[in-house]
């Protein structure tokens, strides 16, 4: 199971074929008769010839070397890769949500829209907020909305000059992103000393030109802004707006409310704090919640509901847009409603108070072997650092290589970026103490390792298909298409194809 | 590592080279060593406008994506088209053919606000600690 497999191209040989077409009672004809000659392909398709059981055992082998939560570990800090419950892909398959067409009559839509509608009353409550939109299809998308929101709430108000938005130092990549992509000016706040926005450094950097702060709370290291009321209301004396990066909410259900702390605009990451399934690029969801003074600009449509009757409000003139087809990534949205559904109040509150006694758990049982870089308790996530190790020659990459061979997912590495040799670890509520035991275990030993045999770990994983990728090769020279790859073959006679062998993980 | 004292140095690790009228630039030794392997740049375009201590460029390698920040105001007046082919110059020449671009400065005098290599060297020992 672990050699390398073939593609498929490679298996094939002329004149097999996996199909076979019943006796035509028509006559054929010459299609180069039918279709002009610049309308045809030239050369021919390239597909490879396979029988059926070869083509099978093809893609189910490949499937068998996926990695994921169903079978694995996967501590993959700031993704919140908690186990995706059964229950909501039986819901998202049920035939009155997955076989509706989005453009039916409002009246034999009901179900879909009291779902959505609950939905949105659900996360409104978890996060403190006034109204949600569900249409953003994943996290950047939704800081891409809360930006267009942050600038026509300004412009409405005649105040033209809000050209900055800030970002810590430890923020997420899409923060800065999604803010320079809608064309504000980006402004860095440094982290202090305990690993929190520097107080002092954001009041040097705001004035009458601040946009908004994009914060996330608890923040990538893991740690809760507890300055945050001094924070909210520094900028909100500038006149400027607080968004609200929801990726770690999966610390706060229950607990703490965003809305509370004073944000004004808030996404949430559906397919990380209410467990659907994601990794591999999606699809996601990320609605966007805003108090009542941002309402005006939501995008169109909202769901609406009357004397029992769910309708889509389109009526919105100061509205932002549309950001999606229709409402968005609706299965996700169907399997995050049966999920806090399911949970309930308690429920909630108990995966967020689950998720912190774990990840402190696990703190607590590396630190020694580990340089665990601020002290104290973490939320729901930690980072911890290589440095030791370092020392050695061993660096977190080797570290996290490693743990593949005991059928552990790597951590975030090198992230974030104001911590050398970062390791960031979040094995969220959905992990029994055993396998945080084992994981322990698994640490300390290549903590062991490190100082035994340094050399050695830099070939690790030893028992994978693919050991170390050529990384910069792959970066460098990429080959995405099997043509590319023929023809690479056919310049240098080489096979070996560069592929980053990383699962990609959704943001 | 090698910090030549015939250059100016930023605190952001950037180098600054006087050549004539103009300003070259690009990264340090210690700069690229703590990128590793440079797989891309997109580079300022030519009349492009630069600010000091401004980010100007980016530069990605298997790690993460850096900005990089101007020395010195300025207009772009080149840049080094061989990087797009093979941003591996960076790691292999960081002070000769690895170099970015190059500005013609707005104010000369703005680099006495850089360091010289030894205040440089010592800045990264501080940082170390």
């Amino acid at each position: 199971m672990n050699k390398e497999t073939p593609l498929v191209y490679e298996l094939s040989q002329e004149g097999k074929k996996g199909f076979s077409l019943p006796h035509s009672h028509f006559d054929s004809s010459d299609i180069s008769k039918l279709v002009p000659e610049s309308l045809m392909r030239d050369p021919e398709m390239d597909l490879p010839s396979v029988s059926e059981p070869e083509l099978v055992r093809h893609y189910v082998n490949l499937s068998q070397k996926n990695f994921s939560v169903d079978t694995n570990f996967y501590p993959l800090g700031s993704c919140t890769m908690k186990y995706n419950p059964k229950i909501n892909e039986d819901a998202a398959r049920f035939d009155g949500f997955a076989n509706i067409h989005p453009l039916q009559p409002e009246d034999s839509l009901q179900g879909i829209m009291k779902l959505l509608f609950d939905l949105e009353s659900s996360l409104k409550e978890i996060t403190g907020m006034d109204r949600f939109t569900l249409q953003p299809a994943a996290g950047a998308h939704g800081e891409l909305c809360g930006m267009m929101l942050v600038k026509s709430y300004h412009e409405a108000r005649g105040d033209m000059k809000r050209k900055n938005v800030l970002v810590p130092d430890s923020s997420h990549g899409t923060n800065p992103a999604s803010a320079a992509l809608f064309g504000f000016n980006v402004v860095e706040v440094k982290s202090d000393e305990r690993g929190r926005v520097d107080l002092a450094h954001l009041k040097s950097l705001i004035n009458d030109e601040t946009a908004c702060l994009m914060l996330t709370n608890p923040n990538t290291i893991g740690l809760f802004e507890d300055d945050i009321q001094q924070i909210q209301k520094a900028i909100h004396d500038v006149g400027g707006l607080l968004y609200y990066d929801g990726a770690n909410m999966n610390a706060l259900l229950g607990i703490a409310r965003p809305g509370d702390m004073g944000f004004d605009i808030v996404h949430l990451n559906l397919h990380k704090t209410f467990s659907t399934p994601h990794g591999g690029g999606g699809p996601g969801a990320g609605p966007v919640g805003v108090k009542k003074h941002l309402i005006p600009y939501l995008p169109t449509p909202l769901v609406k509901e009357e004397k029992g009757v769910y309708s889509w409000d389109e009526d919105i003139p100061d509205s932002i847009g549309k950001l999606r087809a229709f409402l968005g990534n609706i299965g996700v949205l169907v399997r995050a409603y049966v999920y806090i559904a399911h949970l309930g109040r308690e429920g909630l509150k108990q995966v967020s108070q689950d998720a912190i006694i774990n990840a402190n758990y696990l703190k607590k049982k590396i630190e020694e072997h580990f340089t665990v870089p601020f002290p104290g308790f973490c939320m729901h996530e930690f980072v911890a650092q290589a440095v030791k190790q370092n020392d050695l020659g061993v660096h977190a990459t080797d570290i996290a290589k490693r743990l593949l061979d005991f059928g552990i997912h790597a951590p975030t590495i090198y992230f974030p970026l104001i911590v050398a040799e970062a390791m960031m670890i979040e094995p969220t509520e959905t992990e029994s103490k055993a396998t945080l035991d084992q994981f322990v275990k698994v640490m300390l030993t290549i903590a062991d390792e490190a100082v035994e045999f340094p050399e050695r770990l830099h070939e690790a994983p030893f028992t994978l298909a693919i050991s170390r990728p050529d990384e910069v090769k792959a970066a460098r020279n990429p080959i995405l298409t099997y043509k590319d790859y023929r023809a690479s073959k056919d310049n240098n006679g080489s096979s070996s194809i560069s592929t980053t062998g990383v699962p990609v993980h959704a943001g | 590592m090698n910090f030549p004292s015939e250059l100016k140095y930023s605190k952001s690790h950037e180098w600054a080279k006087q050549d004539g009228d103009k300003i070259v630039v690009g990264i340090t030794e210690y700069a690229q060593k703590e990128l590793s392997d440079v797989v891309y740049v997109e580079l300022p375009a030519e009349e492009q406008e630069t600010q000091q201590s401004k980010a100007i460029c980016i530069v990605e390698s298997v790690k993460a994506a850096f900005d990089i920040y101007a020395p010195v105001s300025g207009t772009v007046v080149e840049f080094n088209k061989q990087l797009e082919a093979d941003p591996g110059l960076i790691n292999r020449d960081p002070y000769g053919e690895g170099w970015f671009f190059s500005v013609t400065p707005s104010n000369v005098s703005e680099l006495d606000n850089l360091l010289s290599n030894k205040e440089y060297e010592q800045l990264l020992s501080q940082e170390a600690k």
